[in-house]
Formats: structure tokens, sequence, C-alpha cells
């Protein structure tokens, strides 16, 4: 899409994933460009290559390591330049199970780090590019894990109730320049974080999830669960007194 | 990585398999997976269009290619692709139409995987003019026992290449496949359609077409016998310099497994008189979308169901020429006197031998048909695998479910070389298949 002199680009952050390929593809037939950013360059390489053959947009592979904090300016520097809008898509995390957590702290930081310190970092280097660009998108994928700390789960779900946090601050902070800041709660997706592990139900699809996705940066939603059932479901877990919770393994 | 315990079964749904899945959707993950090796072998599975158990590893470890699903190249000047093993045939026609291109080999079904048509050495209509799949790959990236991937080339390791295509995934998990494609010049193709009285009249008919038509298939009536024996209707086609308007394609699914009851000698029969009826005596000509053409069974999803919960089998085989009309002959004699329901049958013309030590194609007929599985179809399969050898024909390994190991080496005469590549980059059988064991092809290994 050009406006003018300024073409639009996505920027994927944590493009590897299937919902980032599937994200990927569905903007690239909407006929906007792509930055794939991640860590496995070679990987990003094959799917730029079959954004471009599949949709014709241009679509670039950028390295990028969301727990390298002292790296991030050098990036936004990188992949912003003029006559080039940028939207934003964060979808990068790290899930490991929560008893190997228990017994080593390294994984804990690592968890936060890379879930909520990465976050902050890229987003609060972003936000200045966003806040000049005077419009624009930021789509962040977290997860129902923040709504409510789990057994189960409750590092990892700690640093994306952290993330949902600064996403209202931040959204607050660019809805003054224009740009829509949308946090997607994920339940279950059928993804290689998730392939294989016990207990999951209803999981749906990453076409789905991209589509959503996008769909919420062009209505400009805040908050959106998806599949929107969560909601619902996420609303009864809430409710149930902490007494009776801490008792509950899930 | 994590695996999920899955229960897969072949197209035919009478072979099925409990294996650990993994699902890689990166290179490193499948090498990984790879070296993570595990007991029972390993074996990929890529759109689940195998019929029998070419694709299943009871026991063992599957590597599921679906989220390998990337095009990494098209050469429009070369007339060449390279993708991921994961990318279904359908998804690639439906890309390579509009610009004015087409697949080489396009097999019975479009859900069929890029990766799948390299093991099989798929074919399609247009078998006489352009040969099988295997004929028109330029390279391939194999991933081999040792973890490593190699670029394997007709000219460099001709032998891996040979054991490679055709070679139903014995020799590794392939990463990356690079294609020469064919140019049309429009998405539709215009059909001649005959109606072919019995099995002389369709031999004289499929001679004169097979090096005039870019493509031709014959539907058998396979329960017409005696003087009728072999009645049907051919269909040749050829590109259409115009294109036409598509229809969005509306896909029905069977919404549950249908009474096996329902298929029936005399449910069949109407549906094949039906199918034989439509065409008007004198023929008729028509132009139609190529994915109809190619696909006509993909409008239902699921249409195995049709076969109710027992599933089916499909046999196909392939007979050279000097024998191929009285073998063929004989397979329908002994089909009718069975009286099992088989759902039109397939028969076709093949240009040559594939490239692969395991390749299907030989120059001659093919047919191939559908049976439901219940009692006694076991004894027919083994009377049809007879007449095959009688015949000096073979059977397709895809399609297969049922014949046996001193059969299979028979009908395979470069299966020796086959082995001498295994036994050389996969010496502690990393990579198995329940269809391997069956048929013996590791055997021989040290």
């Amino acid at each position: 899409m050009t406006i003018g002199e300024t073409r639009r680009a996505w920027l994927i952050l944590g493009a590897s994933s299937s919902v980032a390929r599937a994200f990927a593809r569905s903007a690239g037939e909407r006929g906007v460009d792509v930055l794939l950013a991640g860590r496995d360059i070679d990987d990003l390489r094959r799917t730029a290559a079959d954004i471009e053959i599949r949709t014709g947009v241009r679509a670039e592979a950028l390295s990028f390591d969301a727990a390298a904090f002292d790296s991030h300016d050098a990036f936004v520097e990188a992949c912003t330049r003029p006559g080039r809008a940028l939207d934003v898509f964060l979808l990068f995390g790290t899930m490991p199970e929560q008893n190997e957590i228990d017994r080593d702290f390294d994984l804990a930081k690592r968890t936060i780090e890379v879930n909520y310190l990465g976050a902050v970092s890229i987003l609060s280097r972003l936000a200045p590019h966003l806040e000049k660009q005077g419009d624009g998108a930021v789509v962040v994928l977290s997860s129902v894990a923040g709504d409510r700390g789990r057994l189960k789960n409750y590092v990892y779900g700690s640093a994306k109730g952290a993330l949902n946090l600064y996403l209202q601050g931040l959204r607050a902070r660019l809805s003054r320049s224009n740009v829509s800041v949308a946090t997607v709660k994920a339940g279950f997706l059928d993804t290689d974080m998730t392939f294989g592990l016990p207990g999951m139900f209803l999981v749906a699809s990453p076409a789905a999830c991209a589509e959503a996705c996008l769909r919420f940066a062009e209505k400009g939603r805040e908050v959106a669960y998806f599949p929107f059932f969560w909601r619902f479901v996420m609303t009864i877990i809430k409710a149930i007194p902490e007494r009776i919770f801490k008792r509950l393994s899930i | 990585m994590r695996q999920k315990q899955l229960t897969l079964s072949g197209w035919g749904r009478t072979s099925s398999a409990t294996v650990g899945a993994y699902r890689p959707e990166r290179v490193s993950a499948v090498v990984q997976a790879v070296r993570a090796g595990g007991a029972g072998g390993i074996i990929a599975f890529g759109g689940g269009r195998s019929y029998g158990d070419a694709a299943l590893n009871g026991g063992g470890t599957a590597i599921l290619t679906e989220r390998l699903d990337r095009i990494l190249e098209l050469d429009e000047d070369e007339a060449a692709l390279v993708c991921e093993p994961g990318v279904r045939i359908s998804d690639l026609q439906s890309l390579l139409t509009p610009r004015g291109f087409s697949l080489p080999a396009i097999p019975g079904t479009g859900f069929a995987t890029v990766g799948g048509a390299v093991a099989n050495d798929v074919h399609g209509k247009n078998h006489d003019r352009d040969g099988s799949f295997g004929d028109h790959v330029r390279w391939l990236d194999l991933l081999t026992a040792d973890g490593a991937v190699h670029r394997v080339k007709p000219d460099e390791d001709g032998a891996l290449f040979n054991a490679t295509i055709g070679g139903i995934g014995l020799t590794g998990i392939i990463l990356a496949v690079c294609f020469g494609l064919l140019r049309v010049p429009s998405n539709a193709v215009r059909v001649r359609e005959m109606r072919v009285r019995d099995l002389d009249r369709f031999f004289e008919l499929l001679a004169e077409h097979r090096d005039t038509a870019m493509y031709s298939v014959g539907w058998i009536d396979a329960l017409a016998r005696g003087g009728r024996l072999g009645r049907g209707v051919l269909e040749v086609a050829d590109p259409s310099p115009e294109g036409m308007e598509e229809p969005p394609q509306r896909r029905r699914r069977v919404p549950v497994d249908m009474p096996g009851i329902l298929l029936n000698p005399l449910s069949i029969g109407a549906l094949n008189a039906f199918y034989y009826g439509r065409v008007p005596a004198a023929g008729r000509t028509r132009t139609m979308p190529t994915t109809r053409f190619f696909h006509p069974l993909d409008a239902v999803l699921d249409w195995n169901r049709l076969y109710g919960r027992g599933g089916f089998h499909q046999f196909q085989c392939v007979m050279p020429e000097r024998e191929s009309m009285a073998g063929i002959r004989a397979l329908l004699e002994t089909i009718t006197a069975f009286g099992s329901a088989s759902f039109l049958a397939v028969l076709k013309t093949m240009g040559g031998s594939g490239l692969g030590h395991l390749s299907f194609p030989m120059r001659g007929h093919t047919l191939a048909l559908d049976f439901p599985a219940r009692g006694g179809v076991g004894g027919l399969l083994a009377r049809l695998e007879a007449i095959t050898l009688d015949h000096g024909g073979r059977v397709y390994l895809a399609k297969d479910s049922t014949v046996s190991a001193a059969g299979f080496a028979k009908m395979y005469p470069a299966l020796p070389d086959f082995r001498e590549v295994l036994a050389r980059v996969d010496p502690d059988g990393a990579f198995v298949s329940d269809l391997a064991r069956r048929l013996g092809i590791r055997e021989d290994l040290a």
C-alpha cells in the first residue's frame, strides 16, 4: 500500500512462528510489505522468499534477538527509514514448562526477559518513531495466561500480565499520536509451542489467529480475546475466589 | 522439541499406526528431530494421501511436513520452482496457473504434497508426453540419517538421487525440491469425451491418442462383463488457448462414515451406467477448468468416508506394452467374477520408466481400482498381484497395503541398487516405515 511516497510495512517481531508466517502472508495479500525479524535468519529468508513469490510485496529478513536489549537501538535504526511507515506486530515469546522453571531461576529470568523486558525494550524504542509517524497500529500477541496467576504457568503468566499492564500505558501514550495498540489475549493456538502439550482443547489455527490480529489492527481494537470465547472462560476463571483457586491444579 | 502421540492412517483407512509425531516448522527443527532419532525409526508424513502404509511407522516416529510449506524460488525464465516438501500440489497449481505454468506431473489429488510427489514419483494424465514428477526434479536438499543436509543432483550423486526419487521416504527427509515447470496457455483444458464399447476399442483409442493429446485418461465400468468387458469413457485433453472464469470451488464434506452397504454392486453399477450414459454416443467436447479435470474428487473432502468405517483398498498396477492387453483383460475378468463393487476404474497409458530405483512407471498400461475392505478382498488382491506378476507388471507402492515381499522383489528389479544406497546413507536403519517392514525392503542390510 502506498500513500504518496510512503510505503507501509508490517514489522513482525518473532517472525519464525507459524502465526507470524500466516500473518505475513495475509499482510502480503493485502499489498503491504513485511519486515521479518527474529533470530533464525536462514529461516526468515525462506519465509521472505515465500511471501514475495506468493503475494508480490517486498519482504525482508532482519536479525533480531528480543533478549539482546542493547542491540535494539541499532535494530530500530535499521528498520525505520524515510518513506516507510511502520505497523508493528509483536509475537515473540518463550514458554518453558513451569516445573522446569521452578528448578532453575535462570529459566525464570529468561522467561521474564524475553516475554516482558524484551517487549518493553523494543516497544519503548519504537514508540518515538511511531509518534513521529502520526499513524499506525501496534498489535501484541499476549496470552490469557496473563489474566490470572495459575499453578501450571505462573512465571510465564506474570510476564504476560506485566506486559498487558505495560500495553495499557503505551496505548494511552500512543493514542495521542493516532497510533492504536491492540492487546490480543490468545487462548490455545496450534503452534509448535503447544504441539504435543497435554490438556490442550479448542486450539485455534495460526491462520485464523493471524487474520484476527490483522482485523483487530484495522479496527483499532484495544483488548481482544482470541478465539473470542476465551473472554467468557477468563471471566469465570477470574471470578473464582483466591482461597478456592489456590487449591485448583489448573 | 515435543512429540505428540497420534494415530495416522493411510487414505484408504485400512492401515493405521500410532506414532510419536514431530511437526517441525523450520529446517533446524527437522534436523533436531532426526538427530533425536528414537527407537522404531523415522518416516516423513506429508498430505496423508498414500492409500496404504507407505507413510506410516507404527511404534516409531513420524515427521509431519505440513508446516514446511514455503515456496523458496520461482524462476519464470528458466521455468523452475524451488519449494519445501509440505507445499500442496493444489496450492502450487493455483499460484502457477495465472502465471502461465503448470506442474510437470499432477497426481489425482491436489492434497498431495511436493515431498510426496517426489517420494512416490507420481504421474499424471500426461505421462506419455512428460513422464513422471521425478523426471523434472533438478536437485533436492535431503536430510540424511547422519543429520547432515545434502544437495542431491542427478549428475553428482546419481545413485542417491535415483534412490530418493520414488524412494518412499527411506533415504531421509526432503527439505527442498527444485523442479521444472510446463508452460500452459490458460487455466483451462479442451476435453474430448468418447464412449468406448469394450476393452479392445479402448486399447485402439488409447494408442491413437497417446502421442497426440497432452492428457488422456480412461474410466472403465469395472462391473461390465462379457462382450462389454472394459467399456467406459475415454477423455483426451489439451490446454485450451483461452482461459475461463473459474467458479469458486464449493468443497463438500462427507460428514460421517457412510454405511458400507451403500456401495454395493447395484448402486455402483447404476453409477457406472450413468457415467457411461451421460456422454452422448457421438462423444462431446467441452472446455473446463484444469482443476476440475485433474482433481474431480477433491470437490468432496473426505470422500474416503464413502466406503464406510472399514475403509477400502486401492489397487494400481502397470504392465508392459506387449503384455498389458492380456493382463488387463485377466484383471477385469477376475474382478467382475468376484463381483466386488468398485468405483470407476482408471485406465491410462504410461510413456516410459521413471528415474527412481523404485519408480512405478514403465511403458505400457496402468489400471487402478478401489475395493471396499470386506471379507474375501484379501484373496482377490493376492490374485491381482499374481496376475500382475505373470504379465511382467508392478504394483504402485503409493496405493498398496497388501503386496507380498516376494512379489515386490520381482516387480522392482532395481531393488538391489536401492538397498545398496540405503546401506551407504542409512546403515543403521534410521528411516523406516510399515511398508518397508512389510516388503522387507531393508532385509538385506548388514
